[in-house]
């Protein structure tokens, strides 16, 4: 048993070592188009996806939120650094300020909407984050002063990260981000506050009566996923130059949470397994005749097998696979029952 | 403590001020509006009044079948918007089929009876009814009390639903005409106004439904065993009650009121890609306003809603309109501060 759990660690260390040797030298193996456009999407989207798995996994919040602060990020350095000719505010500010600037206001914005939506728990969090998202979409599609229904295009990317730079920058930047987003949330799951809010995952009551503010916590993790979300935010402006209310509507906020479950929902390395399949599927599906212009219809498909086989997604899969039996986790959503039940707290 | 708690008195007076400033700007304020105050404009403003109760009518009819599943069976049917679009197609087909193509810019109410209307009306709700029961024997009913799951297999219903209409019905916006009967305008002996008849139409659809859901949950022996299984479905069960029969029925009638709504705002609005978004999220704002699973608190939510949206885009300052969806989100964080269970929700 203890043998099996070390063999298991060997081999998920080892696996993830090759992913990273194998993405360290990526430009080497695969086509540029594989690696400008796809393997950088990849990344990005997996970064946002990870902040909704770290709230799922150690928190037990499944936010639908997180493209909402991902989209306002995005906004906010769309309005801070162009300059004439678009949509938006046109500041025409600097890169460094702009990106700094745009990453507080995301994270403002993560804070207010965590606090309305840390004394909720379960389903009932779900519905209000999905409410954030759909309204961000909105205001940002009515707004005509910041925004507007076509977006803001045309938005200034550092020059040295340009693509007619060097087409592999970007992607070891966003490469080296999300190493670091990883890095950061296991080690955050770990702090005292991480800790905290397993504990609060597992059971508000006991942590509430141990003196615990279960809401400030709740709230705070919503905030510091919102940060990492933020990023997320600010490298597909990048990769993308523009941004639109349609990138940030009701579909991208699905997206991602496909892109979440395809992973699994209880361990971050799940959030760039899932937008590996999502990107490549998204890619190549359309190109297949069968499926053609119905793509959403292909990741509806696929999305309701994997909720239906296997609820904890490619890696849920995988830990089969390795293990040879179900890990037990509470984060496991097969496991929730009765979560729809808010707990009385305080 | 002491500063947390001075922190929550301020808070407290903070949202008495957002409360209070909108009611007294409406009423007397309103500088720089197309209408000016109530008190100087009371016909606009009870026609902003009107508009506000009509479109609350519709937000209730469509919520009032997503709490009705919520509050039995703990199951958030986020394919609740794709069934209001399904149901306004379907609609929008029949009438199609029944009326014949109409002229260049689609038919005009002059050429639709009421039959032609109401049909079509009646039979988006039974199908829809029929779709939502079946997807819930299908895939909802061997999953039961595992809430995420089933509201991401819902999730994953409602993207496919969405991109097979945008499939079959394209992206172009199209709606469903009201019949000749309904297309007039009535005088409402107030302050000269003269009110289309249609949105009272809605009202009154609104009204009936509510009070036939009433009647049905508190007069009727189902009714009785739908009450009691929103308070313990184990306890209904336990006492030889054949819950899955009345899972199916609120299934049943929670999706037929998705359909119903989606003929009805299809006559109303139109009928396009997104247009499921936009109605998803009116029934969830209505019922985590009004708290989940109570027909009361959906009444009381859609008003909210209803009100908020008219009277922000009526009162606005002129170059500001566009911000009124800003305070949707503002009426939302007011009661998910004051009560994170909404109006009347209370913890199962």
């Amino acid at each position: 048993m203890k043998a099996a759990q070390g063999s298991k660690l060997t081999i998920d260390r080892a696996t993830g070592a090759v992913l990273v040797v194998v993405a360290l030298f990526a430009p080497l193996i695969f086509t540029e188009y594989w690696v400008a456009t796809l393997l950088t999407q990849m990344l990005f989207l997996g970064i946002v996806a990870a902040s909704l798995i770290f709230l799922s996994a150690y928190g037990g919040m499944v936010s639908l939120g997180q493209v909402a602060i991902y989209g306002i990020a995005g906004f906010a350095l769309g309005n801070l650094t162009t300059n004439g000719n678009t949509k938006g505010l046109n500041l025409g500010w600097a890169e460094a300020p702009g990106i700094v600037v745009a990453i507080v206001i995301a994270v403002a914005v993560a804070f207010l909407f965590g606090a309305l939506a840390s004394r909720s728990y379960g389903i009932y969090f779900l519905m209000i984050t999905l409410v954030y998202s759909v309204i961000a979409n909105l205001v940002f599609g009515q707004v005509t002063s910041i925004s507007g229904f076509g977006g803001i295009s045309g938005i200034p990317i550092p020059s040295w990260l340009s693509r007619t730079a060097h087409p592999d920058r970007l992607y070891f930047v966003t490469l080296a981000v999300a190493l670091l987003v990883y890095a950061c949330l296991r080690y955050v799951a770990r702090t005292p506050f991480g800790l905290t809010l397993q504990g609060i995952r597992d059971d508000p009551v006991r942590m509430s009566s141990l003196g615990y503010n279960i809401a400030l916590h709740r709230m705070l993790a919503f905030t510091f996923a919102g940060l990492i979300a933020a990023i997320g935010g600010i490298l597909f402006v990048w990769w993308n130059a523009q941004i639109a209310p349609s990138t940030i509507g009701l579909s991208a906020t699905i997206d991602v949470l496909v892109i979440a479950v395809i992973g699994g929902l209880y361990r971050l390395e799940g959030a760039w397994l899932g937008a590996l399949v999502f990107v490549v599927l998204n890619n190549y599906a359309p190109r297949v005749s069968v499926v053609g212009d119905r793509f959403h219809t292909l990741i509806g498909v696929v999305f309701l097998v994997i909720v239906l086989i296997s609820p904890n997604g490619l890696i849920g899969l995988w830990e089969r696979a390795t293990v040879g039996r179900r890990r037990v986790t509470p984060g496991d959503i097969a496991q929730e029952r009765g979560s729809a039940e808010p707990t009385p707290v305080g | 403590m002491s500063a947390y708690g001075s922190l929550r008195r301020v808070g407290r007076w903070l949202l008495l001020a957002l409360v209070a400033f909108p009611i007294v700007w409406v009423l007397f304020i309103a500088s720089g509006t197309t209408f000016g105050s109530a008190v100087s404009d009371p016909k606009d403003f009870f026609i902003t009044l009107l508009n506000g109760v009509t479109a609350a009518a519709l937000y209730f009819v469509v919520a009032s079948g997503f709490t009705l599943i919520f509050g039995l069976m703990r199951v958030v049917n986020m394919a609740h918007g794709a069934l209001f679009l399904l149901g306004g197609y379907i609609a929008l087909h029949i009438q199609r089929n029944s009326v014949g193509s109409g002229g260049a810019l689609g038919i005009s109410s002059a050429q639709v009876s009421f039959m032609q209307w109401f049909l079509p009306l009646v039979a988006a709700t039974f199908i829809v009814a029929g779709v939502g029961l079946v997807m819930q024997q299908l895939f909802l009913r061997w999953n039961q009390g595992q809430d995420l799951r089933q509201a991401l297999i819902t999730i994953a219903i409602s993207i496919i639903l969405a991109d097979q209409m945008l499939a079959h019905y394209g992206g172009v916006a199209e709606d469903i005409s009201w019949p000749r009967t309904f297309d007039k305008f009535v005088n409402l002996h107030a302050y000269g106004i003269q009110y289309t008849l249609t949105r009272l139409v809605i009202l009154g659809i609104g009204l009936l439904i509510g009070g036939a859901l009433w009647l049905w949950l508190k007069r009727t022996r189902t009714g009785m065993v739908i009450r009691a299984g929103v308070d313990d479905r184990d306890m209904v069960s336990a006492m030889g009650v054949n819950i899955q029969l009345f899972f199916a029925l609120a299934f049943f009638v929670g999706c037929g009121l998705a359909g119903l709504g989606g003929a009805v705002g299809g006559s109303f609005a139109s009928l396009a890609p997104g247009v499921d978004a936009n109605w998803l999220l009116n029934s969830l704002i209505v019922v985590i306003i009004g708290g989940m699973g109570s027909l009361g608190g959906a009444a009381i939510g859609a008003l909210l809603l209803g009100l908020t949206t008219n009277f922000a885009a009526a009162y606005l300052p002129e170059n500001y309109t566009y911000y009124s969806i800003i305070f949707t989100f503002v009426l939302l964080a007011i009661v998910l501060a004051v009560r994170p269970l909404g109006l009347y929700g209370r913890p199962a």
